[in-house]
């Protein structure tokens, strides 16, 4: 069986790179499909961490689940945003939406 | 070991699924690469499929338990529950993995002509295509293979994501992008039937198992325990559920009005889906869950799901004869064939559904590749024509007025069989293998395909269930005459227009599939041949029935199955001539009518279709027009369910503003209120007091100033000297030191914004940044802390 430390590993590389994606682009849709590796990357910590630690009960998957339900809303809502944005700025480019410079 | 060549049945799905996987990530630039990994891909599935086939005929395997199970490989667990994993290998999976990786083979070659390749007009993405279609036959065989229904719910759902994405293929077309939504969501719905019973099973049983589900203990169980109190057994429930599946996926009524839309894919996808995979998809389904559904015997759900199989079949049959666009007729057509199997299966034809499944999924490839041919030819001919008139438009500038010939500014549609005619003299092979098919799909006797595996559904339904039995025949006969009319319109008399003089025959790549499928679309009924048949029966062995039927009669898992349908079909076991006359004189009556009506003396270009004239003769143009725009459903579900749940989002659409925002509102109403109460009681009785504190104040003042003259004065001239002096000292320290601290904090909050203030550029990357850098920082400090500590 694979031990543990490797997929922590793969989890936090997949959260870096989900972060790098967020942090870096500039594309609105690029930025959300960051933010769903860094979800996917704690997903897959829950999992590995309920199937080593506690095989027995359901809590990580029950977890999961409940990110991807979060996953979904958090989509729905920042495609909507980026809809809205397009629709009133006609770009998807996050450098370019600057309304809260002080 | 005998069965160890089944377990090549784990690879059949592999190969599809590695190319699938390899176009994206490697070949996408090469397109030669990209359709020979595919091919070879499902070629290897092929053969393997092939292989296993022969061995589980030869076995033979049989069905329940005496079917092929493979060891089992632990697959999922969710909480304490353990899933495993195997093949399975029943007479069921056997002839779908006969017909699935041929099919899928010659669509898949035949596309290779079809988007194109090697000329100038290739599709731009078409090593996207062919991945997608590699990943719709990796589902198709996955499901037929694997040994649950759990994962068989899996593979069906990458076909649906499949169907999305091959239906909306070109998606720069807005009607296909809808169409390919449609489809997705229709289907979606009666997935959504099909998981309840997932978890109505699951829950009741404990497995999704096919082992499982139908050993006899639990059929038993599960048709002698009532669902939630009410009288119905809950394999009546289950088996309900599942179906809507099937209605889903198989475009039953009321879910079929994704079928005709999905006209907007590309030909060979429109054959995938709608011969080789989806459609058949929802029949295997029923063919895969048959115990359950005939485990309570004479039970509300067979009725169901024959009475949905014939108004299927013959509504839909109906609406095909109003079609003009050849691949619209083809898809009403699919539409009746697939309430044909249902009605098959509802009556307990588990055999002849399954034969028939097999058979159609051959012809219909084959007639939907061919009308694939002549579209391709169309486009072709449309362009040829139109060059050539631009040349001549060219040459002699004031020449054209004469003929008035298709103008080039006018939408062309390569479709419509009123624009075609006259093409079976220029493309000979599509021509000859398209009239096969459609002979197969009338049922012409003895030669095709389709005359014995309808036959034997007719023959079924003919002493039990005469209702079926002429609805069906009906069915047949309105088959034959669209058919024939199809034929007519498309290949016979002249051409209506310039496209059609100039269509070409099609490439070798995409008519040596066409001959294949037609060999396949008239030899494949000799397996199927009732012993009992006149003269040719008994020549060669009902091979199908044996072997398919045993699935049922020979396996005791299905005893319950075995009563009703023998039960239910004892047409079979003896030769009855009626159905069979019957059958012959609906299919030949249709295509003979068909002939007189079209063929007979061909359609001039601009006459008024045939039975559109009649009907309109006879006052019936209403319901010539209620058939051509398909009874209107897409019109009645655009206004309920469309328009309905626009209405439900514009309803939470008013409740956010009124009710959520509203009380946003009345929040910041409220604290204006009070802020202006406060303001009013501040202005008016705060201020008085004020003053009233003042004005006493003046009087004492005035009394004490007296005072103050005389005694203070004096004291405090003194002491002001005093204090003068002392002022003067404090001053100079003022200045120096109190301001000097002062405007010091205040330069030094200045400084500080200046330093701060780029990092408020308004971007959220930017904010989120600096959070992460915190956050990082904060890390370190943890882990400072903790190395001091230690």
């Amino acid at each position: 069986m694979i031990p543990l430390p490797w997929y922590l590993l793969l989890a936090a590389a997949l959260f870096c790179i989900g972060a790098y994606g967020v942090l870096s682009q500039r594309n609105g849709i690029v930025i959300l499909m960051g933010i769903e590796l860094m979800l996917n990357g704690a997903n897959i910590n829950l999992v590995a961490f309920w199937r080593y630690l506690e095989p027995g009960g359901a809590t990580g998957q029950a977890f999961a689940l409940f990110v991807y339900a979060v996953a979904a809303a958090e989509a729905v809502v920042g495609l909507a945003l980026i809809i809205a944005l397009w629709r009133t700025r006609d770009t998807v480019i996050l450098e370019d939406v600057d309304l809260l410079k002080g | 070991m005998p069965t160890a060549l089944l377990n090549l049945a784990w690879f059949i799905p592999l190969f599809p699924f590695l190319a699938f996987a390899a176009i994206p990530l490697f070949t996408y630039r090469n397109r030669k690469l990209s359709h020979t990994l595919v091919i070879g891909g499902i070629g290897a599935a092929f053969v393997l499929a092939q292989i296993v086939f022969w061995r589980a005929v030869t076995l033979p395997v049989g069905g329940g338990e005496h079917a092929f199970e493979s060891t089992l490989i632990h697959w999922l667990s969710a909480g304490g529950e353990r899933f495993t994993l195997g093949v399975y290998v029943d007479p069921a999976t056997a002839v779908m993995l006969f017909m699935v990786p041929l099919v899928c083979l010659m669509i898949f070659i035949y596309s290779v002509g079809y988007m194109n390749f090697g000329t100038d007009e290739v599709d731009p993405r078409y090593s996207r295509f062919f991945s997608y279609m590699s990943l719709c036959a990796t589902g198709m065989l996955g499901m037929v293979v694997f040994n649950n229904l759990l994962a068989f719910f899996i593979f069906w759902e990458i076909m649906g994501a499949c169907s999305y994405l091959l239906i909306g293929f070109w998606y720069e077309k807005k009607s296909a992008m809808q169409a390919g939504l449609k489809a997705f969501l229709v289907t979606k719905v009666g997935d959504m039937f099909f998981m309840l019973g997932l978890v109505l099973l699951y829950s009741e049983v404990g497995s999704l198992a096919y082992r499982d589900i139908f050993s006899p203990e639990t059929l038993e169980y599960l048709a002698h325990t009532p669902f939630m109190g009410t009288q119905f057994p809950l394999a009546a429930v289950i088996a309900l559920l599942l179906f809507g599946g099937t209605v889903g996926k198989s475009a039953q009524f009321p879910l079929h009005v994704w079928l005709p839309d999905a006209m907007e894919g590309p030909t060979p996808v429109l054959a995938l889906i709608h011969a080789a995979t989806m459609v058949s998809a929802g029949v295997f389904l029923v063919v895969r869950t048959f115990p359950l559904f005939a485990a309570v015997e004479g039970g509300l759900q067979m009725t169901v799901v024959a009475a949905i199989g014939i108004f299927t079949a013959i509504f839909s049959s109906i609406i095909a004869v109003a079609q003009n666009d050849i691949k619209r007729v083809l898809a009403f057509s699919t539409i009746s064939q697939l309430g044909y199997m249902v009605a098959a299966l509802g009556i307990g034809a588990y055999v002849a559904g399954a034969f028939h499944l097999i058979i159609h999924a051959f012809f219909k490839a084959l007639l939907f590749l061919g009308a694939g041919s002549v579209i391709h030819g169309m486009q072709r001919g449309h362009h040829h024509a139109r060059e050539n008139e631009n040349k001549h438009h060219e040459q002699a500038p004031h020449a054209v007025g004469g003929r008035v010939t298709a103008n080039p500014h006018e939408e062309f549609d390569p479709n419509d069989m009123r624009n075609m005619g006259g093409l079976a003299k220029r493309m000979p092979r599509t021509f000859w293998t398209f009239l096969i098919g459609g002979l197969a799909l009338s049922g012409f006797p003895l030669v095709t395909a389709g005359f014995w595996s309808k036959g034997e559904i007719l023959a079924q339904a003919y002493e039990s269930f005469p209702v079926v039995f002429w609805v069906l025949a009906a069915a047949a006969g309105l088959t034959a005459f669209y058919t024939m009319r199809q034929i007519c319109m498309v290949f016979f008399g002249q051409s209506r227009t310039n496209a059609a003089e100039h269509v070409p025959e099609s490439v070798p790549s995409m008519t040596v599939p066409l001959i294949i499928l037609a060999v396949f679309a008239i030899s494949l009924g000799w397996a199927g041949i009732p012993e009992h048949f006149p003269v040719i029966g008994g020549l060669i062995p009902n091979w199908f029935h044996y072997f398919v039927g045993s699935t049922i009669e020979a396996g005791h898992a299905a005893e319950h199955a075995a009563k009703v349908v023998g039960h239910m079909s004892k047409a079979v076991h003896g030769f009855v001539w009626q159905p069979l006359a019957m059958g012959l004189i609906f299919a030949l009556g249709g295509l003979g009518l068909g002939w007189l009506v079209y063929g007979w003396k061909p359609m001039q270009a601009g006459e008024m279709d045939r039975v559109e004239g009649t009907m309109r003769k006879v006052w019936l143009g209403w319901l010539y027009e209620a058939m051509r725009d398909r009874f209107y459903f897409d019109e009645i579900y655009q206004a309920t369910f469309i328009r309905g749940s626009i209405l439900l989002a514009d309803l939470f659409y008013a409740f956010d503003h009124g009710v959520v925002d509203g009380l946003v509102n009345l929040a910041g109403r409220f604290g204006r209120s009070v802020s202006r109460v406060s303001d009013w009681l501040d202005a008016n009785i705060v201020d008085a007091l004020v003053n009233l504190a003042g004005r006493a104040g003046r009087g004492i003042s005035e009394v004490s100033g007296i005072l103050d003259l005389r005694v203070v004065d004096r004291l405090v001239d003194l002491t002001g000297l005093g204090t003068r002096r002392l002022s003067d000292l404090s001053n100079v320290v003022d200045l120096k030191v109190i301001d000097g601290a002062v405007n010091g904090v205040g330069d030094t909050i200045q400084a500080g914004g200046r330093f701060i203030r780029p990092t408020q550029t308004g971007r959220v990357q930017d904010y989120l940044l600096l959070a992460f850098l915190m956050v990082l920082a904060l890390v370190a400090t943890f882990f400072v802390i903790l190395f001091l500590q230690i």
